[in-house]
């Protein structure tokens, strides 16, 4: 731990002296970038931004779970479903993420829905990938188990396969939830009025480096946080009984 | 608990079941074999390893649905013992058979929970039970259920020899005391015969039944030596039809 506070406190270091010597307008040091953050969190700016980027993101991820697990699911048990549906993952795991966003604010127009449409179609091809791992590697023994003891559906689903989809599930999510929010600025910046990405742009005209890393900077912490303090902890508590087992 | 399924019997009838192999060859791993067990009786299959006992209990236990026969259930409840504990890793001893068996009663399950040596163990989680206390939590699972019908595939494999026979004692109690139609697959021929009411002899693959014994004199108890000469007696079954099977090859 001390190791890496030494290790970001360097990279400081070297940023603060690379700024000194370098261009300031291209490259401003923490100091101005500190001084940016503070004027756009000052005005309101900066949370506006932050909150309308972080919706798009909780939007796009949950839908993307949601459709990725059931699809996921429905694979991984039904080789004709997955004979089916197999083609169309590839296509689309394959199909850059920019292609997917221009084609959508094309065909569906430069509004939320394309927006987060093709943030969600980005990510899932990977949820449902992962997902269909889980479902194939479901233990048929504990489903026989659950079939002489007359499991209900509805019983079987929560206490028997979903204990087991659990850790592959969060392992989508950690991996999802980094995607989206890299994925939600390019669509912010190509084709919305508000938001991190739509600042960033603004940055980017002006060529305000300081104020692009305003935006930026605690945008990227805020997601850092998020992985730390929620999908991580979710990640270990069901995966829990497998520490055990071990 | 419904009773009703109790009283009737437990008909089977396989007239093939085929298996593909790793090799890709279609086998035939049962063939003609036909056993009818009594209501409330215990049966016991016997047969070599490898001959398609386990096979047997899963088409039994409607598990298995791809063969050409007929399986005459009693109607009601099924409770198995499966030959691995299949205990789900995320549940405690406990709720593991709460699970299964939804209306067990807190002091049936303390009563069984106890009577496996299996009291301290309730709050544990299967990944914390060496293999033997994880199977005998298998078997209070099943046990928990009054069952029309309780399948059990190699019970007490994987016990030391002492507990082995006072889990045995503990079963034929409680399967007599509460008349639960019982079939029960085993290799060892000395259990087969301590526990059973009537003996299966299966042949080597396909497997179809050569020898069936009954014990007329069970619920008076047993002599020492009428046990050992049935014991012999499918012993000697057992081997002869091995060798007609090797024989034949």
């Amino acid at each position: 731990m001390a190791a890496r506070l030494l290790s970001l406190l360097a990279l400081l270091v070297v940023w603060a002296l690379a700024a000194h010597f370098g261009d300031p307008r291209r490259f401003p040091g923490p100091l101005e970038v500190a001084a940016a953050i503070g004027r756009t969190a000052g005005s309101g700016d900066l949370f506006f931004a932050m909150g309308v980027t972080m919706a798009r993101v909780a939007a796009a991820f949950v839908l993307a779970m949601a459709a990725g697990a059931a699809i996921g699911y429905a694979m991984g048990r039904r080789p004709l479903v997955d004979e089916l549906a197999d083609p169309w993952i590839v296509v689309l795991l394959n199909l850059p993420a920019l292609v997917i966003i221009v084609l959508l604010y094309i065909w569906v127009g430069l509004n939320e829905t394309a927006a987060i449409a093709a943030v969600a179609l980005n990510k899932l091809p990977n949820a449902t990938v992962t997902i269909r791992e889980g479902a194939r590697a479901l233990d048929p023994g504990l489903d026989e188990m659950a079939r002489v003891f007359a499991f209900s559906r509805w019983k079987r689903l929560r206490h028997v396969e979903a204990p087991q989809l659990a850790p592959y599930f969060a392992a989508a999510a950690r991996s999802g939830l980094s995607l989206v929010w890299k994925i939600v600025l390019v669509v912010e910046l190509l084709g919305r009025p508000n938001g991190v990405g739509f600042q960033i742009n603004m940055a980017f005209q002006l060529f305000d480096v300081a104020l692009l890393l305003a935006y930026a900077l605690p945008f990227a912490a805020a997601m850092l946080l998020i992985e730390a303090f929620l999908v991580q902890p979710f990640e270990r508590r069901v995966s829990r009984w497998r520490a055990r087992a071990a | 608990m419904s009773r009703a399924g109790a009283l009737a019997p437990l008909d089977v009838y396989v007239a093939k079941k085929r298996l593909t192999n790793a090799s890709g060859q279609t086998i035939d791993v049962i063939r003609d074999l036909a056993l009818r067990l009594e209501a409330g009786e215990i049966g016991a299959l016997v047969g070599p390893s490898g001959c398609g006992k386990t096979t047997l209990l899963r088409i039994i236990a409607g598990l298995d649905e791809r063969y050409e026969g007929e399986v005459k259930r009693p109607p009601g409840r099924l409770s198995m013992a499966f030959q691995e504990p299949r205990l789900l890793p995320w549940r405690s001893v406990e709720d593991n058979i709460r699970l299964a068996v939804a209306d067990v009663g807190e002091k049936e399950l303390r009563v069984l929970l106890d009577a496996l040596g299996l009291g301290e163990h309730a709050m544990h989680f299967p990944g914390e039970l060496s293999l033997g206390l994880a199977r005998r939590v298998a078997l209070a699972r099943a046990f928990a259920v009054t069952p029309a019908l309780l399948l059990l595939d190699e019970p007490f494999v994987s016990l030391d020899a002492p507990l082995a026979l006072a889990m045995q004692r503990e079963l034929a109690a409680l399967v007599k005391e509460r008349a639960i139609t019982t079939l029960l697959v085993t290799h060892d021929v000395s259990q087969a015969v301590r526990l059973a009411d009537r003996i299966f002899v299966l042949s080597p693959r396909p497997a179809h039944v050569i020898g069936e014994f009954r014990f007329e004199t069970r619920a008076k108890g047993t002599s020492d030596e009428q046990a050992r000469s049935l014991e012999k007696r499918v012993e000697a079954l057992l081997m002869q039809a091995t060798a007609n099977f090797a024989a034949d090859r």
